[in-house]
Formats: structure tokens, sequence, C-alpha cells
């Protein structure tokens, strides 16, 4: 029999339909690899019970004709997502045991098209990190090893670090994450899937923990591209009770997946050569060019000259964002509390119990690029910069339609790596992070495996509200690269 | 480029935020952000004279809508989650004497 862990959800509901298999058996199949791969660590609370039952109902669905576009498909949540009746941590300590009385509009849109979900996956503590070592949880360990250092642990990246390694391990068909300067783009690259963070305000982010309000975005995690088409489409489209969610319509995201890429221009950015490049990534870059040139895109070189300010700027913006979003965890009304002398040391000692170094961090950068005598000469300066970053995309793409760009400056590295210093962590998003200040759509497909034997993703930014050709010109990155993904032999055995 | 933060500024600063922090912990980040804040400072490189500051991607204005009770009568709800509650409320420690 097929192993039902390792098909796409395209093909589950195909399954699904045509009484193959059923939604318990499909879940089942998932509750049992869960408990194989638990040393993973991608799962924070893990909801079987609850997954059998929303199985149940789905094989109910399809035995009556009623069954839905993602009828009976398991997937993981990203702790960060509020889900009613199940606790949401957002991997830190201060959320203690928070049980959401309601529910985040994205995890919605996944119940209504009848998803199933196995639980909620772990990440970086708030999403802040880039290899999924910030979490109160524990690391995540990515599920493939290098057969250079078979004993070695990596990162599955961050900070959706839990949703990426439960896809790639097949614990999940699909995930959901969150992405603020690359924390669904560059764990999908680190893990060998795909993962595609949508244009800014394409999804709500109501019930959705908050980290930088400004650059957050909901996205997905699959192994395919028209998988994370499939996800995204589920997931997109207004809210009223998310402000910044556009009312713009929501197209078929694979309308355009037809494989032919006449009268596409791709565009090179010559700033994204860099220094030191490893040489495996920059040989992923130019071939994955190539792939496009030949299905006919035209290749254009194009210039993003504030790219190498998209970092500074962002660590300006992302912590003051954060500092302020942050303030909510006073221990009052949810979550835990360290009582003081009084009521200001209460909240001191609450917060200097609840969160961990990297958010403390990132709270003692906002509040200091906020505070008197700071604000104009950090955070105006930043937020003026990222003007310049946004117009550089604007001028681009009056050359290119999409650009095309490693995913990361690396692949995933050994856990404990990257650790002593908190830039050299941050340099992980270099790539990532531009796109997320111009709240362009990004996706990474896998195309390539590097030196330690350790996946590599291609990334392709869009224009605004151009997902749809993203996925058109992904798909062909995908079929040229014949990723074959984690094969059982590769994944790291407890 | 790169400078310790004071003692000082790190205490001030934490004291913005309402972080309780033990000794070292106020060393090492008076190490790591002065570096942080070196890193950032690249951006006086750029000249921005005339340029807006950028607050959102979201081009259009915030849209409105009718004041009007859409919700309520969730105080269970809201309260559930809380450290300490007594009836109807919250509970902190004693403010006023």
């Amino acid at each position: 029999m097929t192993d039902l862990t390792k098909i796409s959800i395209a093909d589950a509901l195909k399954g699904l339909k045509d009484k193959s298999f059923t939604a318990t058996e499909l879940t089942q199949a998932h509750i049992d690899e869960m408990g194989a791969q638990k040393h993973l660590n991608a799962y924070i609370t893990q909801t079987p019970e609850q997954a059998l039952e929303q199985a149940k109902a789905s094989d109910e669905r399809y035995a009556n004709g009623t069954a839905k576009t993602l009828d009976g498909i398991p997937l993981g949540v990203k702790d960060l997502f509020c889900t009613k009746g199940t606790k949401t941590t957002a991997a830190s300590k201060i959320l203690g045991e928070f049980v959401p009385p309601y529910e985040s509009t994205v995890t919605q849109k996944l119940l209504d098209d009848g998803s199933v979900f196995l639980g909620k996956t772990n990440l970086d503590e708030f999403a802040m990190g880039s290899a999924n070592t910030t979490s109160h949880y524990g690391n995540v360990i990515n599920p493939w090893t290098s057969p250079n250092n078979p004993d070695v642990s990596y990162v599955p990246g961050g900070s959706s670090g839990g949703s990426a390694a439960a896809v790639a391990a097949g614990i999940a068909m699909g995930t959901t994450g969150t992405d603020t300067g690359g924390s669904i783009r560059q764990p999908a690259s680190f893990c060998g899937i795909v993962g595609i963070k949508p244009t800014y305000g394409r999804c709500s982010r109501y019930g959705t923990v908050a980290f930088a309000s400004s650059l957050d975005q909901a996205g997905v995690f699959a192994r395919t591209v028209e998988d994370s088409a499939l996800l995204l489409q589920s997931i997109s489209g207004h809210d009223p009770k998310d402000s910044t969610s556009m009312n713009i319509d929501v197209p078929n995201f694979m309308a355009g997946m037809d494989g032919n890429l006449k009268g596409l221009r791709i565009g090179i950015p010559k700033e994204y050569r860099m220094d030191g490049m490893p040489e495996d990534i920059q040989k992923m870059w130019d071939q994955g060019a190539e792939w496009l040139k030949s299905e006919g895109a035209e290749i254009v070189d194009i210039s993003l000259p504030h790219t190498k300010y998209a970092l500074p700027t962002y660590y300006i913006i992302a912590p003051a964002e954060a500092s302020s979003n942050l303030s909510r965890y006073d221990g009052v009304r949810y979550g835990l509390r360290v009582d003081g002398e009084d009521l200001d040391d209460t909240y001191a000692k609450t917060r200097g119990a609840g969160f961990g170094d990297e958010v403390k961090r990132r709270i003692m950068i906002g509040a200091y690029v906020l505070s008197a005598g700071y604000y104009d000469a950090y955070y105006i300066k930043a937020q003026k910069v990222r003007r310049l970053i946004r117009d550089d995309f604007t001028k681009a793409y009056e050359k290119c339609d999409v650009i095309l760009t490693p995913t990361a400056p690396s692949g995933a590295f050994p856990i404990g790596a990257n650790e002593e210093d908190p830039i050299k962590m941050y340099l992980n998003d270099v790539f990532t992070v531009p796109t997320s200040l111009a709240g362009l759509p990004g996706i990474s497909v896998p195309a390539g495996i590097n030196a330690d034997g350790l996946p590599l993703g291609l990334q392709l930014v869009g224009k605004a509200w151009d997902e749809a050709t993203l996925f058109k010109v992904a798909d062909v990155v995908e079929k040229a690269a014949q990723f074959s993904g984690l094969n059982s032999t590769s994944r790291n055995v407890a | 480029m790169s400078q310790n933060m004071d003692i000082k500024t790190v205490e001030r600063v934490a004291m913005l935020a309402r972080l309780d922090l033990t000794e070292e912990q106020k060393n090492m980040l008076g190490d790591q952000l002065g570096n942080i804040l070196g890193f950032v400072e690249q951006l006086s490189e750029v000249d921005t004279d005339n340029v807006e500051p950028l607050a959102s991607v979201v081009d259009s204005s915030l849209p409105l809508r009718k004041d009007e009770v859409t919700d309520g009568q969730k105080k269970d709800d809201i309260l559930a989650n809380s450290p300490e509650q007594n009836e109807d409320f919250f509970v902190v420690t004693k403010i006023v004497e």
C-alpha cells in the first residue's frame, strides 16, 4: 500500500474522492508517524483525538457528497495562530497555559475547507529567530542529515522551523507559517520543501500572535508547488477583522501553471551576488536562470541598490514594533504572572521570567530606538530607508515580472552554530528581508543539494498581488529541478 | 564602529520596557546591543533628504466601518485565562494604599 505520509495533498484529495483510502486512515497514518518522529520536536502540542474526530466528520462528508476543497487533509498549525480550545504558546513561557477562546481567521478558513488539525508546530519564541533554537519548548531538529556528518543534528531554519520540519518529515501534509523577515522561506529552503509568503495584506492577521505588525504575514508550507497553491488559496482573502487585510479579489492561483514562460521577464539582481557566497549556491542560482530561459523566459539584469541596507532597516523596524506589541504581556489578563512588590515590579518580574534571551534582546533594541532622543535618528531614519528599498523593487519591476534569487546564503547549519553573535544569525535572512520590507510575495522552491548533501532553495519574488505568476514560475523550477525530497533512508533516526 | 552600551543605559531601557534583568544579562546585553546598534549605524550613509518615512506598505487609507456593537457578552471567555480573578475583575497587586 502507498505510504500515506509521503503523497501530495493533490493525490490525497484524489484518493479520498476515489475511496482508495479514508480520511481516518490518512489521519491515523500521520498520527503514527508523529509518534515515530517525535525526536524532531516539530510539535509543541499534538491533538490526535481532535484530528480523528475531524477525520471522521470528513469521511461522512465524502460519503454524502458534501466534501470541501481540503476535506480530510491532515495539517499542522504554527503555534502562533490562536486555535479555539487548544493551547497556544508562541513558543514562549510567558503565555503559560493560554487557551484561546477564539479561532484565528487563517485556521478558521482551513477548518471551513474541511482540513484536519494534527497539532501546533514548534517555532522560535514569538517567531524571533532563524534556526528554531529560541523556543521555550526546545530546538527543532531538521529531518535531513548530512552524509558527511551523519551524527550532527541540523537546524530546520526559523522561525517556522517546526512547520517546515513536519512537512519534510511526513508528519503533516502541509502547515501554516508566518513570515516577518524570512520565517517561511528560509526554513522551506533548509528543509527541502516549498514555502510561500504572499503579499502583505493577502491573509488576515486576526488571531495571529503579533511580532512586527507591518511585516507579519501568514503563509504555507507543502511538499509541492501545487499543494502550496491549494493551501494558500484556502487562507487568502479579505477579513473585516483585520484592517490591513486588503479587499482584493483572490484569483485562482493555479490558473497559469502551464509550463510556458514565453514573454515573461526574470530579473537577476546584481546586489545579491555577495562576496563569499558558497559556490554551490551560485551554481544553483545560475542553473535556475537556465531552467527558466529554456521554457521561454527572458533573463534580465536588474539592480536593487539599497539591498545592503535592508537588514539594518529590518533590525530597527521589527524590534520597534515588537517592543510595542509585546508590551501586552504584563501578567494581568493572561499567561504567566510573577508577583512583585508593586504593579510595576510585577510587570518587570513577569516579563523578566517569561521572555527568553532573544526576545529580551529585541524588546530592548525596540525600546531603545523608540525612546526619546533616538526616535528620529533610528526609527524614522529606518522608515525612510524602507521607502527607498520598496522604490528599488518598483523600479526593477519596470524591467522584469519576477525576481530570481537564492533563498538563503547557506544551507542548514548544525544546531549551535551562529549562536555566539546575534548579527551572524540575522545574516541568514539577507535575501528574504528586502521582500518583507517591500510587502511583496516570495516563494522558496527546493532546487538542489549542497556539498553537505543538504537542500537549497531558490526564491522567486513577485509583484504585489501577483502570487499566480510566482506559482507559474515555481512550477517550472520544480519540474526542472526534479527534487526528490526526503527519502526514508536519509531521515534522522532516534 | 561597535561600542558597548553602558550599564546605566541598559538599566534605563530595561526600566522603560519593564524587564527585570540579572547583572549577567545586563552585561551581555550591553555588549550585544552595542554591536547591533553599530551594525544599524550604516544607515547613516544613506541620503534620505526629502524621503517620506514608510510606515506601511498598504497604500490605501484604513477603512471605516459603522460604529455599532457586533460582538459582546464574552465576560467568561475574557476572564478565563487570567492568572487571578475575583468575580468580574482582573486582580492585580494593590496599587493605592
